[in-house]
């Protein structure tokens, strides 16, 4: 029930480091436990609201703050629009997106600071992998019929299997909603199965897209069977859903994640995605992962931001603290 | 520190909110303040100051004055030479100004806020997301209330001078809510903030200013607890409403007694705050953030007794012990911090003191692993486990960081577990289970219920408490009523001596007789035998005395019995044993009371000879009293399932149940008049609402209401509901005043008598409602029936339910 002393011990020094964690391999389906779920919608929108005030970055520290946030968004495009020519613009902002000067202001110049990813379509997995070869920068890529998740079973695993060939190390992939919503708990967790089966070396990142199931129970219950599915992370949103990342949501999901971690002494990431645009947005995550998860929990092998237009605000704010002049978004390449 | 450190510890850092206006402020004052009377400040009489100090590190803020009894005084005067015009211009007039205060509160929220916060040392996080907004609400709140004065109190008006005592844990929130609800009712107000925290209500004493309030209307009096107890001893006030400790609370009660004075307490709490096994444990952790380690634990209703159901009492500990570390204390200007510094040195010692004790009695105890701050008066949070419930830490209201836990197996041994206190401000109750919170927050003795929440606040709902957490209710519309009075009082006159005089004492054997000779007629009557009715049972009294009652032409009718201390015991015994009258739904109760009615009804000609009897007129008068009675019944049964609670619309999501709840044993001491009706009119709206009752009847006449008895017997009015005792009427009276179970009492007799029962009452902090001396028209509907004897009748629970899915 309780973290183990060893485990706590570990994370210490993983923190320290940044040591890389062992995968999370899943556990058997446990039932008991995923009905034995209870959240209080009131009360948990009531501690969502107060995360925020309770807690402020001034100066130095909203900076730091800011320049983590930035190493932590899975820079992003999926529109139907997307070409390579577009792709490799977004991977040369991945790897320089701040610009050196500011960054030599802040006195991290020599720090190398990237997004977290950069997160596409299959299509474009190829010329992302291309651009940032050597760059340490990850593609992931959105799998499994994204955004709705209901083409044939059969090629949602074969995109998994293609997108890693074509060399994504991270596959976002959807949950079929329907087995959440009929709380059919062993077909979610068989897919998920077969899901983490097929990305083999590449990290799951597990999308419940919250915004379809209902209830915050519901997404309780989806986010410990992800993970008792063997998710790396467990993400919000695809981003195209109504309602995306809320913090109530990403309340619920990060004590999913603690009480999975206290039980089975394996850390999973979190992923916010969608309505994240701007830098007090950002704040606002960084604490609710810093108060309910711990310092660990803000760095990008446990913490994705999933964003586009976020990066411009934090840009102009990184700015802000050394110039001490409001920004304008013209000043900051494009991505 | 660098960016480049931050960026790998990600420490928070320093977040102050800057403090600069709140230092001009207190600049353009000199750092020192007199007393705000009749409008602008004052120095005080003596020239006595003293220091207010910032908790967070002990720097003194500013000087303020001390009043005593002269500057007192002063301000009353002030307060009552304003009492006219402010009357006079009427609810809509007077909502004009409190809305006014309303939006001069935002116009100067931070201002506030800051200054609030530097002079209690409170985290600016709450008073400026709390306390501040809380308060402009209330003013909205009420300017409403003045508004619609006249539409909804119609038969009541403002009660005149009020005196109003508030502590320092809330400064501004409490001026609120005593300030907010006397100006709405047209009263004028003396307040006394405390003296850790006098600046906030001298700010607002500013702020009154600039929206024009009249001098006078609100008036500020600054000082220790010696300006308190001046003021409530000052000549001319008309109320005294007062927040505090339970023993200041006692002495008030006792200072007050017999003045005629209108008196609402809002006193001290150890509130249970428990978490069933099917309750979200995640959110139930942060309820008991919210619960103790909200405003450093100096909250009254603090949830300070964690009950959790043993199946899950290790996970919640579990869970409560690593949320311990990640809470922040430091300085309370520091946007970042959950926790600020205690009050003062002396509350910080009280609190390491009940701690050692706790320690000392074997709990376990809990403390994170970071150190509270060392230059303030900090202590940080404290969870202590494995406590037995007489521990004193269990017992004592500790009004700081600290929550002891205790374990429970049922839903009855949690109700049986947070009921086992003598305090009764609040509870919170932790459950997804809608039928357990709803069975569960009834059986709650205690003004205030949060389900799946806690602390929860609001002008629309009513605050205070059961037991001896006090009495009466701020904010909403059962919070007005503490303002007002019903308009009839004022025309009451006071008994004559001679309608007060005491029965012919006991050994009196001879009183009378001559009178009753030859009464007999043709068959010599068969000797009827008066007794106490004690528990649906006919009682000889314990001592076997009788004492002769006399007609009002001097003739022996007949003995009563003459009860004593020891049968005032045994009837609250089995009143507060009969809980199946408090159960029994309102739609039964009424047919008891309808059935009640019928038969004495039918007994009527029986009734009338009776009261002429004893107390002479006409045939007539006699049928007009019987009748009344009847009629009194036909009401009290009808009021029984439509004197209902309320919704209240409070701005969250949720429903705020305001319910009329009964109080376990109400005792009722009947004037000498209209022997029977009196007695019907009190006991019938008692009865309806639930109460189980101990009636004292008529000391002169008692034997209308032990001829009555049997038409209780008659009526299937189970035993217990209703208990009767005979004897001397102060005497009795004084045994229930002081009896601790009796939980409210209401007196009609002598001012003496009115007096004693307001002292003794001390003791329980029973609420009362006695008569002052002055007879009332028991024929008038408006001073002997409806909404004022039933709204003494019940005390209002508010429960909180929020909702969603």
């Amino acid at each position: 029930m309780t973290i183990s002393r060893e485990v706590e011990a570990g994370l210490e020094r993983a923190v320290a480091h940044a040591s890389p964690l062992p995968r999370n391999e899943g556990t058997s389906l446990e039932l008991d436990w995923v009905e034995g779920v209870r959240v209080n919608l009131s009360a948990v929108e009531r501690r969502a609201a107060t995360l925020t005030t309770r807690r402020s970055v001034k100066k130095e520290w909203q900076a730091a703050w800011l320049l983590k946030a930035v190493t932590l968004i899975d820079l992003t495009t999926l529109a139907g629009d997307d070409t390579p020519g577009r792709v490799r613009r977004l991977c040369a902002k991945a790897m320089h997106p701040v610009r050196q000067d500011l960054l030599d202001a802040l006195g991290v110049g020599d720090l190398r600071i990237t997004t977290g990813a950069v997160c596409v379509y299959h299509d474009m997995v190829p010329a992302a992998v291309a651009a940032l070869r050597g760059s340490g920068v990850p593609v992931a890529a959105v799998a499994t019929g994204f955004p709705a998740g209901l083409s044939p079973f059969e090629t949602r695993i074969e995109e998994i299997r293609r997108s890693v060939a074509a060399g994504a190390a991270e596959i976002d992939i959807v949950i079929s909603r329907r087995h959440a919503l009929t709380h059919d708990w062993e077909a979610l967790y068989e897919e998920l199965r077969l899901f983490r089966q097929a990305c083999g070396p590449a990290h799951m990142k597990a999308i419940l897209a919250t915004g379809e199931l209902g209830t915050l129970r519901n997404v309780y219950r989806a986010s410990l069977v992800a993970m008792m599915a063997g998710s790396d992370f467990i993400k919000t949103s695809t981003g195209k859903e109504p309602v995306n990342a809320t913090l109530p949501v990403s309340l619920v999901m990060a004590r999913a994640i603690r009480e999975y971690f206290e039980r089975t002494g394996v850390a999973v990431g979190f992923k916010p995605a969608g309505g994240l645009r701007t830098a007090k947005d950002a704040l606002a995550w960084l604490v609710l992962m810093k108060e309910e998860l711990g310092r660990r929990w803000l760095e990008p092998d446990l913490f994705r931001i999933g964003a586009s237009s976020l990066l411009a605000d934090i840009e102009r704010q990184l700015e802000h603290h050394v110039t001490g002049r409001y920004s304008a978004t013209y000043r900051h390449p494009l991505g | 520190m660098s960016v480049k450190e931050i960026f790998e510890t990600l420490e928070y850092g320093p977040a102050p909110e800057a403090a600069d206006v709140a230092w001009a402020w207190l600049e353009r004052h000199g750092r020192r303040f007199g007393h705000f009377i009749g409008g602008r400040f004052v120095k005080p009489v003596a020239g006595e100051t003293f220091a207010t100090h910032h908790p967070g590190d002990g720097t003194e803020l500013a000087q303020a004055a001390q009043g005593d009894e002269r500057d007192v005084a002063k301000a009353v005067k002030a307060a009552r030479a304003a009492l006219p015009a402010w009357r006079g211009l009427g609810g809509p007039g007077r909502a004009r100004y409190l809305y006014a205060l309303a939006r001069h509160v935002q116009k100067h929220a931070r201002l506030l806020a800051v200054l609030e916060a530097l002079d209690n040392g409170k985290p600016i996080r709450e008073t400026r997301d709390l306390d501040v907004p809380l308060v402009a609400r209330h003013f909205y709140h009420h300017a409403g209330w003045a508004q619609l004065l006249d539409e909804e109190f119609a038969d009541y008006e403002g009660v005149g001078v009020c005196a109003q005592i508030i502590p320092w844990n809330f400064p501004l929130l409490m001026l609120a809510w005593k300030v907010a609800p006397a100006l709405a009712a047209g009263n004028t107000v003396v307040l006394k903030p405390a003296e850790f925290t006098p600046l906030t209500a001298l700010l607002f004493a500013e702020l009154a200013n600039e929206v024009g309030l009249p001098a006078g209307v609100f008036n500020v009096v600054t000082g220790d607890g010696r300006t308190g107890a001046a003021l409530v001893e000052a000549d001319g006030i008309d109320k005294v409403a007062f927040t505090g400790s339970t023993e200041v609370g006692r002495s008030i009660r006792r200072a007050t007694a017999g003045r005629g004075v209108k008196l609402s307490l809002e006193l001290g709490g150890k509130s249970p705050f428990i978490v069933f096994d099917d309750a979200d444990l995640d959110s139930a952790v942060e309820g008991v953030v919210d619960a103790i380690w909200f405003n450093q634990g100096q909250v009254c209703c603090a949830g300070s007794r964690l009950l959790v159901q043993e199946s899950v009492a290790k996970r919640m500990e579990a869970k409560l012990i690593a949320r311990m570390e990640t809470l922040r204390e430091g300085p309370s200007l520091d946007k970042g911090i959950d926790i600020g510094a205690i009050i003062a040195p002396v509350q910080l010692a009280k609190i390491e003191r009940l701690v050692d004790q706790g320690r000392a009695e074997g709990a376990r105890c809990y403390q994170p692993s970071w150190s509270a701050p060392k230059d303030g008066w900090y202590y940080p949070p404290t969870l202590f486990t494995e406590v037995s419930p007489a521990a004193a830490i269990a017992q004592e209201e500790i009004f700081g960081p600290v929550i002891v836990s205790l374990t429970f197996r049922t839903p009855a041994e949690a109700v049986e577990l947070a009921n086992d206190t003598r305090y009764g401000l609040a509870a919170s109750v932790w459950t997804e289970n809608v039928n357990l919170a709803l069975d569960v927050a009834p059986k709650l003795k205690a003004g205030v219920v949060w389900v799946n929440c806690t602390n929860q606040f609001d002008a629309a709902a009513g605050f205070g408490g059961y037991r001896e957490s006090g009495f009466g209710r701020e904010g909403g519309r059962e919070g007005m009523f503490e303002y007002l009075r019903p308009r009839y009082e004022a025309r009451l006159t006071r008994y004559a001596a001679a309608d007060l005089a005491p029965p012919a004492p006991a050994s009196d054997l001879d009183a009378g007789l001559e009178g009753s000779q030859g009464s007999g007629g043709v068959f010599a009557p068969i000797d009827r035998t008066p007794k106490l009715y004690i528990g649906g049972k006919q009682k000889r009294p314990d001592g076997n005395y009788s004492y002769p009652v006399l007609s009002v032409a001097g003739a022996r009718v007949g003995d009563a019995p003459l009860g004593n201390r020891k049968d005032v015991r045994d009837a609250v015994e089995a009143a507060a044993k009969s809980t199946a009258w408090t159960q029994a739904t309102a739609h039964a109760r009424a047919q008891v009371l309808y059935y009640v009615a019928e038969n004495l009804a039918v007994r009527a000609p029986e009734f009338e000879e009776r009261l002429r009897g004893l107390v002479g007129g006409t045939r007539k008068a006699a049928g007009r009293e019987v009748e009344k009675s009847v009629d009194r019944l036909f009401a009290a049964a009808a009021y029984a399932d439509k004197y209902d609670g309320r919704v209240h619309p409070t701005p969250m999501r949720n429903v705020t149940l305001a319910m009329n709840e009964a109080y376990d044993v109400l005792a009722v001491v009947c004037p000498d008049e209209a022997p029977l009706l009196a007695f019907v009119s009190l006991v019938a709206p008692a009865l309806a609402m639930g109460n189980r009752v101990v009636a004292v009847p008529s000391a002169r006449w008692p034997l209308l209401a032990t001829d009555l008895y049997q038409v209780f017997d008659t009526s299937d009015v189970p035993g217990g509901a209703i208990n009767i005792v005979t004897g001397v009427r102060d005497e009795l009276a004084k045994v229930l005043a002081q009896h601790d179970a009796v939980e409210a009492m209401w007196y009609v007799g002598s001012a003496e008598g009115s007096a004693m029962v307001e002292r003794e009452s001390a003791g329980n902090l029973k609420a009362t409602w006695v008569n002052a001396g002055k007879a009332r028209d028991w024929y008038d509907d408006a001073q002997a029936a409806g909404p004022e004897l039933l709204r003494r009748a019940v005390r209002v629970k508010n429960i909180w339910v929020p909702y969603g899915e």
